[in-house]
């Protein structure tokens, strides 16, 4: 089965795409998109970097933190970026998450 | 069958923009993000209210495997993001894998619109292999008596059920595809609840549109206008109550509005569809317009060329071939005048103002004979198919 429905992102969440959200460079019109059951999404330049970093195993805190490294930025302030986008995405059903496996 | 009217999402953000909305507005007239592909028009389906034209193409007219593969290279190579892989029934096609594998080895992304009655787990499972992203299964009820009855269908609705279960067990998205009348509304609620049983993402509400098939059903289709004030209000409280676990898209019935709706997203402007038999049209019902010749992918012309240049894209395309009251009309680049299929049908011109909207001479004539019809007690239907339909019996005259 696909990931939990109803994420709520936090520092620990380990966000991922799921399969039917395809992060892909558009060639024709020279920007990236996110394929979607009937939406093509534009993220922005932050959106993309956020989404390539989204591997299922990296958490939010950390790649707050490399974004915050790269771009010798605040790292609260990325970090609460970084949770409203992808909590938007997650709302639109295009994200979701890995958990821990419960016994 | 196929209800793929372009949607708008409840929302978008700044940082997640949703590109239809964005290029709507553009000058130029790009090739489309996604395309609508009606590989067949065979059904085992009948609903009174198919999109499909009412004459239907036979399969002897239909494209072969290795046409719609060279279709299918050429609107990746063009920029097309999405197929839509629709019908008719889809699965009627004994290539279809072979199609979506085709389809994803050129890097589309690929859905499927079906009715789920032909298909077997293995076939599904075969598909999700081929790559197939998405899958959209039609329901025209909530239970067998009035579902299959819709259908003219014995056992489909049971069928449904299992191959939607199927779908989520191989990990594929489902959006549940509810076409409502005023013989389902009542059931609404609970389809809401069946799609998220069934642990769909999506789930599309939408409301018949009145041509072709549904045309001559309305009288048996029309709901009135507290059923649509009822449906509007649901869907709305689950869209909010829901909101994060099933996504919520609202085809909204034009009869009883003031605006018309902005069809296709403007003629030749967002959308092309490729019919069974590979012509190239500006919507799915375009060919109930008569007096216009479209290409076909058959021609020696690319389907660039074709979207661009063919006299059908561009006969309706953009404000200058309007006449009044479009043409001044403060709205004519919002709506660009509803409908061009709806305004023949109801008015013998494509170029007259779709009735729909209140601006329309004979808006008021058709909606209240509208009213009529949905007041009234004719249930009957008049079932889909190649014989050019067949009357329903047993339910009232």
């Amino acid at each position: 089965m696909a990931g939990p429905r109803n994420i709520s992102v936090s520092e620990t969440s380990r966000p991922v795409l799921p399969r039917h959200a395809k992060l892909k460079y558009d060639e024709t019109r020279k920007v990236w998109v996110i394929l979607a059951p009937e939406r093509v999404l534009a993220p922005d330049e932050i959106a993309v970097e956020v989404l390539q970093l989204c591997n299922g195993e990296r958490n939010v805190g950390e790649i707050a933190d490399q974004l915050a490294a790269k771009y010798a930025a605040p790292r609260e302030a990325i970090l609460a970026d970084v949770i409203v986008m992808l909590q938007d995405l997650a709302d639109k059903g295009f994200l979701t998450e890995v958990r821990e496996k419960t016994p | 069958m196929s209800d793929v009217l372009p949607t708008i999402p409840p929302d978008a953000s700044d940082s997640l923009a949703v590109l239809e909305k964005q290029r709507s507005t553009a000058e130029s007239f790009g090739i489309p993000l996604a395309v609508l592909l009606e590989i067949t028009h065979r059904c085992p389906l009948q609903c009174p209210y198919c999109s499909n034209p009412v004459e239907l193409d036979r399969s002897g007219k239909e494209l072969t495997t290795d046409e719609w593969k060279k279709v299918l290279s050429e609107l990746a190579e063009i920029g097309v993001l999405q197929v839509h892989f629709s019908g008719g029934e889809p699965t009627a096609r004994k290539d279809l894998v072979e199609l979506v594998k085709h389809a994803s080895d050129v890097g589309l992304y690929t859905n499927l619109i079906t009715s789920a009655v032909l298909l077997t787990r293995e076939k599904l499972s075969e598909l999700a292999d081929a790559g197939l992203c998405h899958v959209q299964i039609s329901f025209q009820g909530i239970e067998e008596g009035l579902a299959d009855r819709v259908a003219g269908y014995k056992g489909g609705h049971r069928k449904k059920l299992e191959v939607a279960k199927w779908t989520r067990e191989l990990d594929l998205p489902l959006t549940v595809n509810a076409v409502m009348h005023r013989q389902n509304l009542h059931q609404l609620p609970e389809i809401i609840q069946m799609s998220v049983d069934l642990d769909a993402d999506r789930l599309e509400v939408a409301n018949v549109q009145y041509y072709g098939w549904a045309l001559k059903n309305r009288a048996a289709l029309m709901p009135t206008v507290a059923q649509l004030d009822e449906c509007t209000r649901l869907v709305e409280e689950a869209r909010e109550r829901l909101k994060g676990t099933l996504a919520i898209d609202y085809v909204v019935p034009d009869y009883y509005a003031l605006r018309p709706k902005k069809c296709m997203g403007g003629w030749g402007r967002q959308f092309f569809n490729i019919s069974p038999a590979g012509k190239v049209l500006p919507c799915h019902a375009a060919e109930s317009i008569t007096g216009l010749d479209f290409e076909s992918v058959r021609s020696n012309h690319s389907i660039a060329w074709i979207w661009q240049n063919s006299d059908a894209f561009n006969r309706y395309r953009g404000t200058g071939w309007m006449k009044e009251p479009c043409k001044s009309c403060e709205f004519r680049e919002i709506d660009f005048g509803g409908c061009r299929c709806q305004a023949f049908a109801l008015t013998g011109d494509a170029a007259n103002t779709d009735p729909a909207c209140a601006l329309s001479p004979l808006h008021e004539t058709i909606f209240k004979q509208a009213e009529r019809e949905a007041e009234g007690e004719t249930n009957r239907f008049l079932y889909r198919n190649f014989a050019g339909g067949t009357l329903e019996s047993g339910n009232d005259a």
